[in-house]
């Protein structure tokens, strides 16, 4: 069975394909650097249109008002421009109540775009663009730590980090932040109260590091504007001891949250990066089957949250207490203690 | 001796899921098709192989193993047709349900016509609607458009107008849609169904085909107005579907060229097989298959030769979070005889969320997941009656109930999975009720597409696990009253009797494959299918938990005091051996 993979990584090369949803404009060249919130491509997208039936509102005939058009496709126009006009004694006028362009203009109808949005695509984490992919957007490179987590609120921002734990299981509370604190990235623990996430917004910091995050507060995490990671869970968890001592042996270094959201089908986690100045050889990131020596981290209980070592894999399903037969291993937690979990409820560690 | 038998072509289905995938191998064994094997492993839909074939040739691998000959070749291609040594098969089958939920826009006539029709043809594929553009839209023309464009659909169905009806509102309607697909970029467009005004088809076709990204025109989904012709226009739509995934998810252009064209998405094929079974059990009588997926949850019930789907896009995986938005805490925890704190519940939900691949090690997690199992089904029992009132009364009566998805059949005792499903779907009168752990229905659905022999034999075979015949009451009254006299007579003559009392679940044993004569007399005011006060005797086959009498009432009522509904949850749990 082939092994999930989260990375928590003290030095490595990262790689990411950055790319717009849509074709747009690439606004940076090969081997540029790029900082984490630079837009390297962006795409536009309409977003409300005018529409003009000529015929019906100048009361003319199909022909008439095709002949009454003066606007063609592709055409920019301004707000009162006159966009189509009856003949004769007492001519009659259509005008464009807003500035915009026209994107359809035949057979007596005229549509016009009045608004759109500009889709920005960030870099993401600071680095090297080390492939341009035309109108989509780039792959850029960096070097240095990275931690994966389970939840973004779709933001990225680059500050100092800020350690505000003294061990995995902390919980922060509102009153621990004060305006010394501006500008940076706090690394924060389990957040179950809202007034944190909005005091930190006040201040306002650049970034929250979370080990978890009460699910209530998921729809007030979305709306802030500095990007949110909870690197183990959306339950009471305490942060797992690798993310843990690779961000606190990081304090006051300059560090990247990269807070896009987890998605599956793309592979794509909430990304913490910390650039550090060393090259090391580009890894192949093969997908692996379990085995024995590699270190893992459990998902789900009664283990949830603890990293281990596989000891061995079961040559047979095993029982566990819900009644449930699964392919198994035994691991050892950091604790000392040999435990048997299920393959489907472990990920490798890189 | 029917050709294909004497032809003795073995086959090979497959199923790719967005967690797992199966493959299963049917062949000739004394002159029948049996199942013979089946492996399933974690799907490669999703990053990190993002290739679904990877997943096929790792199930195909496993495969191989247990049946002790080779399907793949040393360099992983699928051997066709079955070699002089043995190895490989003579045909695949391939059924999908991976990919993400489909963005549907409906566009028709008339809400409770037209539309309604649309709505019923998009429930029956795993999607979501986004929005209906109609008649007695009060949006301006380019709100219409606008909605298009901010959607961005992965599918628009449009019906409207009985066949030589209206055509220009319908135009009118398809000219706005199509400006707005028209608007879109060209990698964003969506597939489009037309099942409206047959008369309009080629007007349709010109003024939709340049701009579509793929195009199907079906027969109308309403001929006339009081008659709905679903199934063409299902067909049509499957083979829509199973074109975006094409486009979707990488591996399956090679699978559909391995299967020589034998690809359906895994709710059709499942439809079609429960269609067959319905023709099979006559009319006036209906069978349901469920199927509890990690993303989906179908509802299928066969009735008349007819099958009615409703695709929720529910499952006990990603989408548990958003059923919280629906339903409380404490909807779950009512299902649980475990004493939990209610954020209990919303831990679980987000765990499995954020990893749907994992399994419930400890009862009180199990309990959670059925207990979320119970509410998704009960929500797709409420849906799929309101599509259907007509065909599925509140305590629906059904001869067989067919039950899919490991959460409810990879338990290793039954009784749990069998609870859920009679708190779900509380039917009533007798029904058999089967297992499917193996994910066989929908390959089945997809062999009858290459040979209709499969299925009959397959399912005649045991292929599914049998757990025996429900007896469901209908009554209410209070608990401890009479309501049903059982009298169970076995093949050898010897007999159980028993005197059923409300609110109890009861258990006869009756092994599997053997049969019995099967009396019940209920008292005045209590139902057993037949009408108030009837009864009747019965032949019945066994099963692996035998004769479950389910005397608690319809509908179920749940005790209001915590405790005590607690101890019941439990004694009815231990009753079914869980």
């Amino acid at each position: 069975m082939w092994a999930p993979r989260v990375s928590i990584l003290p030095i490595t090369t990262i790689t990411r394909e950055r790319r717009l949803p849509l074709p747009g404009n690439v606004l940076v060249k090969l081997n540029q650097r790029v900082a984490a919130t630079e837009v390297i491509a962006e795409a536009r997208l309409p977003r409300a249109h005018l529409y003009f039936n000529v015929a019906r509102q100048l009361k003319l005939p199909p022909k008439a008002a095709a002949k009454a058009m003066r606007v063609r496709a592709g055409e920019q126009v301004s707000q009162n421009a006159v966009l189509a006009e009856s003949e004769g004694l007492f001519p009659q006028q259509i005008r464009s109540p807003r500035p915009g362009r026209v994107v359809l203009a035949s057979e007596g109808e005229i549509l016009l775009e009045v608004e759109s949005v500009t889709l920005p695509l960030l870099a993401g984490m600071p680095g090297i663009v080390t492939q341009v992919i035309p109108r989509y957007g780039a792959i850029i490179q960096s070097n240095g730590a990275l931690i994966q987590g389970v939840f973004g609120n779709g933001r990225v921002d680059s500050g100092l980090l800020l350690n505000l734990m003294e061990r995995e299981g902390e919980v922060i509370s509102a009153s621990r932040l004060d305006l010394s604190m501006r500008g940076a990235i706090l690394l924060a623990g389990q957040c179950r109260e809202a007034e944190v996430l909005r005091q930190a917004a006040e201040i306002p910091v650049r970034g929250l590091i979370l080990s978890s995050l009460a699910p209530p507060l998921i729809p007030l995490a979305l709306q802030m504007k500095y990007p949110i990671i909870v690197t183990d869970g959306l339950w009471p968890s305490p942060m797992n001891p690798l993310a843990f001592k690779l961000l606190t042996s990081h304090a006051r270094r300059e560090i990247t949250l990269n807070a896009q959201f987890y998605d599956r089908k793309e592979g794509m986690r909430p990304e913490i990066v910390i650039p550090l100045p060393v090259s090391p050889e580009p890894k192949e990131n093969n997908v692996e089957s379990f085995a024995p020596g590699q270190k893992v981290f459990i998902l789900r209980v009664p283990y949830a949250g603890q990293i281990g070592q596989v000891i061995q894999l079961l040559p047979e399903a095993a029982t566990f207490p819900s009644g449930l037969r699964a392919a198994a291993a035994e691991v050892r937690l950091e604790n000392g203690e040999q435990v048997l979990v299920p393959l489907l409820n472990m990920q490798l560690v890189d | 001796m029917p050709v294909s038998v004497i032809e003795g072509e073995s086959l090979l289905a497959v199923d790719i899921g967005n967690v797992n995938t199966r493959a299963a191998l049917f062949d000739i064994v004394d002159g029948e098709y049996r199942f013979l094997a089946t492996a399933c492993v974690p799907s490669t839909a999703m990053a990190p192989w993002n290739d679904v074939t990877e997943g096929v040739r790792q199930a195909l691998e496993v495969l191989q193993q247990l049946i002790e000959h080779p399907l793949l070749t040393p360099n992983r291609q699928l051997i066709l047709p079955t070699q002089e040594d043995g190895s490989g098969v003579d045909g695949l089958v391939v059924t999908a349900s991976a990919g993400r939920a489909l963005k549907t826009v409906l566009v028709g006539l008339l809400n409770d016509v037209s539309l309604q029709s649309a709505r019923h043809l998009a429930e029956s594929i795993p999607g979501v609607i986004l929005d209906t553009i109609h008649l007695h839209d009060q949006r301006r023309f380019e709100k219409q458009i606008d909605a298009i464009l901010a959607l961005q659909p992965d599918l628009l169905l449009i019906t409207g107008g009985v066949d030589g009806g209206a055509s220009r509102s319908v135009l009118h309607l398809v000219e706005a849609a199509g400006l707005g697909v028209y608007l879109l970029p060209e990698e964003k467009r969506p597939a489009i169904l037309y099942a409206g005004n047959a008369a309009l088809a080629k007007e349709i076709r010109e003024i939709l085909a340049p701009y579509a990204r793929f195009l199907q025109i079906a027969p109308n989904v309403r001929p006339s107005l009081d008659e709905e012709d679903l199934l063409p226009a299902q067909h049509a739509l499957a083979e829509l579907c199973t074109t975006l995934r094409r486009q979707e998810l990488r591996g399956m252009e090679e699978l559909l060229q391995w299967s020589g064209g034998h690809m359906l998405p895994t709710h059709y094929a499942e439809a079609r097989l429960v269609r067959f079974l319905s023709q099979t059990l006559g009319a006036g009588r209906s069978i349901l298959a469920v199927d509890l997926g990690a993303s989906t949850t179908s509802l299928l019930l066969g009735h008349d030769g007819q099958t009615f789907v409703r695709v929720l896009p529910l499952g006990v995986g990603e989408p548990l979070p958003q059923l919280l938005n629906q339903i409380k805490a404490e909807d779950i925890l009512r299902w649980t005889h475990f004493d939990l704190p209610s954020h209990r519940v919303i831990d679980f939900a987000y765990q499995k969320a954020i990893y749907p691949q994992t399994i419930s090690v400890t009862q009180e997690e199990l309990s959670l997941e059925l207990a979320f199992a119970r509410e998704i089904l009960r929500q797709g029992m409420r849906e799929l009656r309101q599509s259907y009132p007509e065909v599925l009364p509140p305590f629906p009566a059904l001869e067989m109930i067919l039950v899919s998805g490991a959460t409810l059949t990879r338990l290793a005792h039954f009784g749990p999975a069998l609870l859920a499903v009679l708190d779900a779907i509380q039917p009533a009168g007798l029904s058999s009720v089967l297992l499917d752990p193996n994910g066989l229905l929908p390959m089945l659905g997809a062999a009858a597409g290459r040979n209709s022999l499969i299925p009959v034999h397959v399912l005649e075979s045991n292929a599914l696990i049998n757990l025996g015949t429900v007896v469901s009451v209908v009554a209410s009254g209070a608990y401890g009253t009479p309501v049903l006299k059982v009298q169970l007579t076995y093949e050898n003559g010897t007999e159980a009797r028993l005197d059923v009392r409300h609110g109890n679940l009861e258990v006869i044993p009756l092994p599997a494959e053997s049969t019995a004569r099967l009396k019940l007399q209920p008292v005045s005011h209590v139902d057993i299918g037949l009408g108030r006060g009837r009864g009747g005797t019965f032949t019945i086959t066994g099963g692996l938990m035998g004769v479950i009498i389910d005397a608690r009432g319809r509908p179920l009522g749940l005790p209001e005091d915590v405790i005590r509904r607690r101890e019941l949850a439990k004694k009815w749990l231990w009753t079914l051996g869980g």
